[in-house]
Order: structure tokens, then sequence, then C-alpha cells
């Protein structure tokens, strides 16, 4: 689904991907790790089309289509999806109203009539109920005064809402308690399907013991420098990251 | 209903003025220029009785004493006074009897505007049949408001038939020499509305479809009167979202309202004057002098969206005279390219315990000025004067300016008085950040503005905050990227 070649990304001259490839199938869950600034969200906005970021070689590869000419909303009607480590808060403007606008302009952009309200309606109820989230909270002003937990829960109530081929889901869990980890996991666990594929981005294994990843990726200093299985989260839980960053030297 | 909301989309979607047109037609045009014979001769041409000609002249007799204001953060070629013409009222419409005879430039224009044809046949004149909505609409309403003794028409037609009412209300809110404007405006005045809701009624509706059909030819000096009598309540729609091209560069429009006790108006505006093309050249001046004036427990609210023109002067005021009366001042004012708008309001306290609220939003983009310049004056027998401020600017890119001038005159120490004010730029994050839901720049932008002028939207009557948010978005194409 997601195929990534030598891809080098800069920002202001300084190059933060250094030669980037992965591969992820539809129906693989992907985590990627990593210390501090070592470029995995550059990586997951690169891939949402950031145009603050000069993408020098390299490709993006969206079921074989060639990302570089779409715009960031062209990626998202395409099922690109997101999950931002920060998101920003947009005064005024609802949860409900963003996503309802959302959702009509993906519908717009398939050639297809704007959803029925009642289908919305329906829609958001469900989705709520899935994340347990108040329906009031629904109705205040998007990130406004969200707690860190509250904004990432948001977040992912927009994935369920949007419903991506491939969700990128960067530092979800932090901020998050430890039941709403749960309830967030759950969430996205239902979510996962043979025809979608999720990248986690996190620092800690405690979110890959609810969401269970196929991969594990090291991205250190723009480069994966270490990929394998679920058990290398757990092995670098143990040692971090140093035995990676003198291998990486070598 | 002259609006659907598709009719609506699609005129929006005409975004006409982008392009620029402008029609050319005869009329019946006096000379330019201005001195007592061209006064005397408007008062004549409308066949007004003596007083008002009379009034007219002590008017114009007041202006030419007058200078033009320097001091709204505004700078504009001054217009040349004696190069307008006064008086250009449409030919006396011929009954057509049907489109086909109407002049095709005037048509041509209507279609730009997106007028629906029903409307355009009213405004062309055509003779129009009971079959046809939008003026069975009207003459419903007339009925409706017949009934309850309520009197809207136009402003010439009220002066002839209701003179007594006319006489006894106009110019004691904004008196004629009360500024430069005024005073040309209470000379020169074309036409404009005239309303009087008699004690105790309440207006069953909103004074807008009507007023749209009413409104449509009146000139470049409106003037509007609206009197609410005791425990009277009308909610008042000026303008309409189809955007106007009009030849005449210069706009100085008189709005009165008075509110006798325990009455409450709402007067709702939403402009949308041709603000010149992306140059800044063509566009509109608007100087407008609004007021009202509230008795004791009465209530005005101005609300408006202002989008349009090049240069926009307005300062819709209340007068607070009666103890425990209520002012209200909404406003979303949207500058883009080289736009100008210097708008606030004055709530000036005099009886006791009045209570005033202003809520402004101001949104600059391109390379466009906006100033909120607003007067909370409280005198000394005010007591427990209240008055709450609250004004926020949103900016879009780096050559657009945002100016707040709050005064305060406070001469009475019970009084308490409030001001908020915040600057914020649409960032580049939440931009992304509606991006990658889908959402594409421009609506984005409209979304994010939206948000930022709800508070005022939401003081909209319903149809027209539909139309409003339609016309924010319009009015900001094309203002980033
Ligand atoms: N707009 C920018 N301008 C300058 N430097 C940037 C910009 N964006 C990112 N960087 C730098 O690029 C590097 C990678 O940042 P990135 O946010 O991708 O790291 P990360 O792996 O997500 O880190 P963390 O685990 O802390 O979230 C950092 O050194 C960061 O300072
Ligand atoms: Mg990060």
């Amino acid at each position: 689904m997601l195929e990534i070649k030598n891809l080098h990304a800069s920002v202001e001259d300084k190059e933060i991907l250094k030669g980037i490839d992965l591969k992820v199938n539809a129906g693989e869950v992907h985590a990627i790790m990593g210390p501090n600034g070592s470029g995995k969200s550059t990586l997951a906005e690169v891939i949402a089309g950031q145009e603050e970021f000069e993408v020098g070689e390299g490709t993006i590869l969206l079921d074989g289509e060639d990302l570089e000419e779409l715009s960031p909303e062209e990626r998202a009607h395409k099922g690109v999806f997101l999950s931002f480590q920060y998101p920003v808060e947009i005064p005024g403007v609802s949860v409900t109203n963003f996503m309802k606008t959302a959702i009509n302009e993906s519908r717009k952009a398939q050639g297809l009539e704007e959803m029925p309200a009642n289908e919305m309606l329906k829609k958001i109820r469900e989705k709520s109920e899935l994340l347990e989230i108040d329906r009031k909270f629904l109705s205040r002003s998007l990130n406004e005064g969200f707690s860190g937990g509250e904004k990432k829960r948001n977040e992912i109530f927009q994935m369920a809402m949007l419903e991506p081929k491939l969700a990128i889901l960067d530092e979800t869990d932090s901020g998050l308690d430890i039941d709403a980890l749960r309830i967030v996991a759950n969430g996205v666990n239902k979510l996962r399907s043979k025809d979608n594929a999720i990248i986690v981005i996190t620092h800690y294994q405690r979110l890959l013991d609810y969401i269970v990843p196929d991969f594990v990726h090291v991205l250190y200093n723009g480069k994966i420098v270490k990929s394998g299985t679920k058990e290398l989260a757990l092995e670098l839980e143990e040692k971090g990251y140093d035995w990676l960053k003198q291998e990486a030297a070598v | 209903m002259a609006y659907t909301e598709e009719e609506l989309k699609k005129e929006l979607e005409t975004k006409e003025y982008e392009y620029g047109f402008y029609t050319d037609i005869e009329s019946d045009t006096l000379p330019k220029g201005l001195n007592e014979e061209i006064v005397i001769a408007i008062s004549k041409k409308k066949e007004e009785p003596d007083w008002m000609t009379e009034w007219r002249l002590e008017a114009f007799r007041a202006w030419q004493e007058m200078e033009e204001p320097e001091w709204a953060n505004v700078t504009y070629k001054k217009p040349d006074f004696q190069g307008i013409s006064y008086y250009s009222a449409p030919n006396k419409k011929p009954k057509y009897d049907s489109l086909d005879e109407v002049d095709p430039e005037l048509l041509d224009t209507f279609k730009k505007l997106g007028i629906s044809i029903d409307e355009q046949k009213k405004l062309a004149g055509v003779a129009v049949d009971i079959v046809m909505d939008s003026v069975s609409v009207a003459t419903t309403f007339k009925k409706t408001l017949a009934e309850k003794g309520i009197i809207f028409c136009s402003i010439s037609e009220a002066i002839k038939e209701h003179p007594e009412l006319v006489k006894k209300y106009i110019g004691t809110v904004v008196p004629k020499k009360d500024n430069f404007y005024a005073a040309l405006n209470s000379a020169v005045f074309s036409d404009g509305s005239f309303c009087y809701i008699p004690k105790g009624v309440r207006c069953p509706m909103e004074l807008s479809t009507y007023f749209r059909i009413n409104q449509a030819g009146t000139g470049q000096f409106e003037r509007t009167l609206v009197v609410a009598d005791e425990g009277s309540y009308v909610s008042y729609l000026e303008g309409c979202t189809a955007p106007s091209r009009d030849e005449n560069q210069l706009h100085a429009a008189v709005v009165e309202l008075i509110a006798l006790d325990n009455a409450e108006i709402k007067y709702s505006t939403v402009q949308n004057w041709f603000p010149g093309d992306k140059e800044g050249k063509g566009g509109v001046f608007n100087f407008v002098t609004k007021r009202g004036l509230c008795e004791k427990n009465a209530k005005i609210s101005w609300t408006q969206v202002e989008t349009g023109s090049a240069v926009t002067w307005k300062y819709p005021s209340c007068v607070l005279k009666g103890d425990n009366s209520i002012g209200e001042f909404y406003s979303i004012a949207v500058t883009n390219n080289f736009q100008q708008a210097d708008t606030g309001t004055k709530m000036i306290h005099l009886g006791k315990n009045t209570k005033s609220t202003i809520i402004s939003k101001g949104i600059s983009a391109g390379q466009s000025q906006n100033s909120y310049r607003g007067l909370v004056q409280v005198s000394s027998r005010a007591e427990n004067a209240r008055n709450f401020s609250q004004c926020d600017s949103l900016l879009m890119g780096n050559r657009c300016g945002a100016h707040t001038f709050p005064y305060i005159e406070v001469k009475n120490k019970s009084a308490q008085i409030e001001h908020e004010a915040t600057t914020s730029k649409i960032g580049e994050d939440q931009i992304f950040y509606c991006n990658q839901r889908g959402i594409d720049t421009e609506k984005a932008i409209a979304l994010i503005v939206n948000g930022f002028s709800k508070e005022v939207l939401n003081k909209l009557p319903m149809e027209f905050a539909v139309e409003a948010q339609k016309l924010l978005e319009i009015s900001l194409e094309g203002s980033v990227g």
C-alpha cells in the first residue's frame, strides 16, 4: 500500500530524513520508534504532504501512485490520515462542524453528495461511543482548552470518522492516562482491517501491548537503522538506543 | 423567500464583482454639482412639502460651513462634491410586458449578479402578476403588516403619507448638522425606508425580503428612519449579500432608530459593495451615520457584517437616554486587498443602569487596513452604567493591519467598564491541520474565519447568517497562497 524509497527531506537546508525505505502492506501495523529528534514526526508529515519540508530525492507511493505532486488535502482524500503529535486549536469551530466539513470535502472530491444529516449523526454517535467520548464534548471548539489526553482521543475519534486507508499515529499514547490508553487502543484495533494499514509512532512498549505491530522500525538520525518484529520493541525497552547508535556509527 | 439555498449558491458562484461591470442606462439626471437650486430641485422632483424643502436647505447651508473629517484611520482621494450628480432616478419605469422589452444591458447586469428571473422582472419594472413568488410574498407581507398597523414604506412615500411622523422624528437622533456626511445626506437624500411599529406591537416578521425588493434602486444618499413605539419590537435587515456594483463612488447614508419606552429594535446589516479591484481601484466609499436612541427600558442591537467597499467609515451608535436601556453592537468587518475600514460604535450612557455590549471582530487580509474605533461615554448622571467591550482581530498574512482605538470617557464613578482585545493570526499549522483532514486551504480559511466570527454570526437572523457565512468565504477568496 505504502512504499517509500530512498526518501530525503530537509528544512532550511538542514537534512532531516536521509534516505528512508519503508514498505507497508494492507492489513499491517508498523511501529516506528527512535530517539527524540530522529525525524519520526517529520516522516509522518512528509507523507501527509507538509510543504514546509523540501523533499529531495526519493519517492512515496500510495497504491503505486506517486504522491509527490499531490496536495495534503488530495492525499487525505486518498485515505491518508495523520493523528498529530501536537493537534492545533481552531477556536469557534466545533468538533462536529469540523468533521462534517472534512467528510463532505472528501466526498465532494470523490464526486459524492454531501452525507445526509441523519447518517452523519448516526456515525458521530457510533464513533463517539467507540471512543467513549461524551457527546457534549463534540460541540466544543476543536482542541481549544482540551487536555493533552482529550486532544489525542479526539484525533482517534477523527480517524474513526474518516476511516482512512493509511493512518499514521504520531505519539498518540503520550498524554493518555492508563484507562484512556486502553480505550483509544481498543478503538484503533476495531478500525483495523485487512484493507487498511496503520503506522504507530511511539516511544513506549506500553502502547504496543495493545496495538500489536507486525513490524517495528527504529529511526535514528533520519534513517531506519533497524527493523524487526514486535520483539525489537521489547529489546529497545530493555536496552535503550545506545547499542543501535553505536551500530549505526560503525 | 426570495432566496432558496440553491439560488444563493448560484449567486455566490458568480462572484461577479471579480470581473467588474457597469450599466449604461439613460436616467433622469440633474446636472452635476451642488447648490441651493439643486437641493430645491431634488425636493421638487420628489414632490415634497415645503417644510421638507426648508429642512433640506438648512442642512445644505450647514454642510457648506463644514469640513470633511480627517481623523478616520483611512486614506483616500477625496470625492469632488461638485463633480457628482445628486439626483438620478431610474427612468420613469414604463411597465414592460415582458423581460424581452427590457434594456438588455440592465438584464445582463442582473444576470451577472445572479438575480432570479422574478426579481429581475420586479427590479426592471416589468408588469408583475400574482403568480410570481417573491412579489406575492411581498404583497402578503404588506397585508400582514398593515393589519398590525405597521407602516413600512419608502421615506419619500412616508413624507407624503405620514408627514406628522416623519416631521416628528427625522433628524432627532442624527441632527442634520451632526457631521459632514450626515449634513450632506440631509440636504440631498434620494430615498430610503421608513418604518413605524405602533405601541405594543411585535412585528411578526423580519423586515427583510420585502426590504430587498423595496430597496433596489435607492441611490447613494439613503435615509432610513425606524420608529418603534412604546413596548413594540422589530427586527430589521438591511442590505443583501448579492455583490452590488455601483457607479456611485460615494455613499453617505443616514440611519436613525428610535426605540421608545420598553421597545426593542434589532437592526442587522450585511454590506457588500464593490470593494475595488485587486489594485484597489474603483471601489465604493461608504460613509454612513447610524444612530439609535433608547428611551426607558428600551433596547437597540446593531449587528453588522461588512465585507464590501473600498473605504468604510461607519459607527452605529446608541444613545442610552432612558434609564435601564440597553445598547448592543456586534460587528464583523472583513477587509481584503486594498480595502480600508474604520468602523466601531459609540455607546453614550445618559440614563441610570444603562448597559452596553460591544463585540467587534475584524478580519484583515491582503494589504488592507482594518480599524476598530469605539467610544464608551458615561455621563455624570448615569449611575451604575455598565459596558463590556471585546475587540478581536484576525490577520492573514504580513501585509495587512489591524488597529484598535477604544476611547473611554467616564464621568460617573459607579460605572463598570471592561475592555478586552486580542489579535491572532491564521497559522500555517491550522491550515495544514485542516488540509490533512481533506479540507482545502480556501475552505479552511472560511472555517477558521467563521469560527472566529461565530459570536457575531450567531446574532444574525438564521437565513441572514447562512448568507453572511458564504459571503465571508467569497470575500476572502484568494487571500492566501
Ligand atoms: N520546521 C523545522 N525547522 C527546523 N528544524 C526542524 C523543523 N521541523 C523539524 N525540525 C528538526 O528536525 C529534527 C527531527 O524532528 P522531528 O520532529 O521529526 O523528530 P521526532 O523524531 O518526531 O522527535 P520526538 O520524538 O521528540 O517527537 C529535529 O532536530 C527538529 O528540531
Ligand atoms: Mg515527533
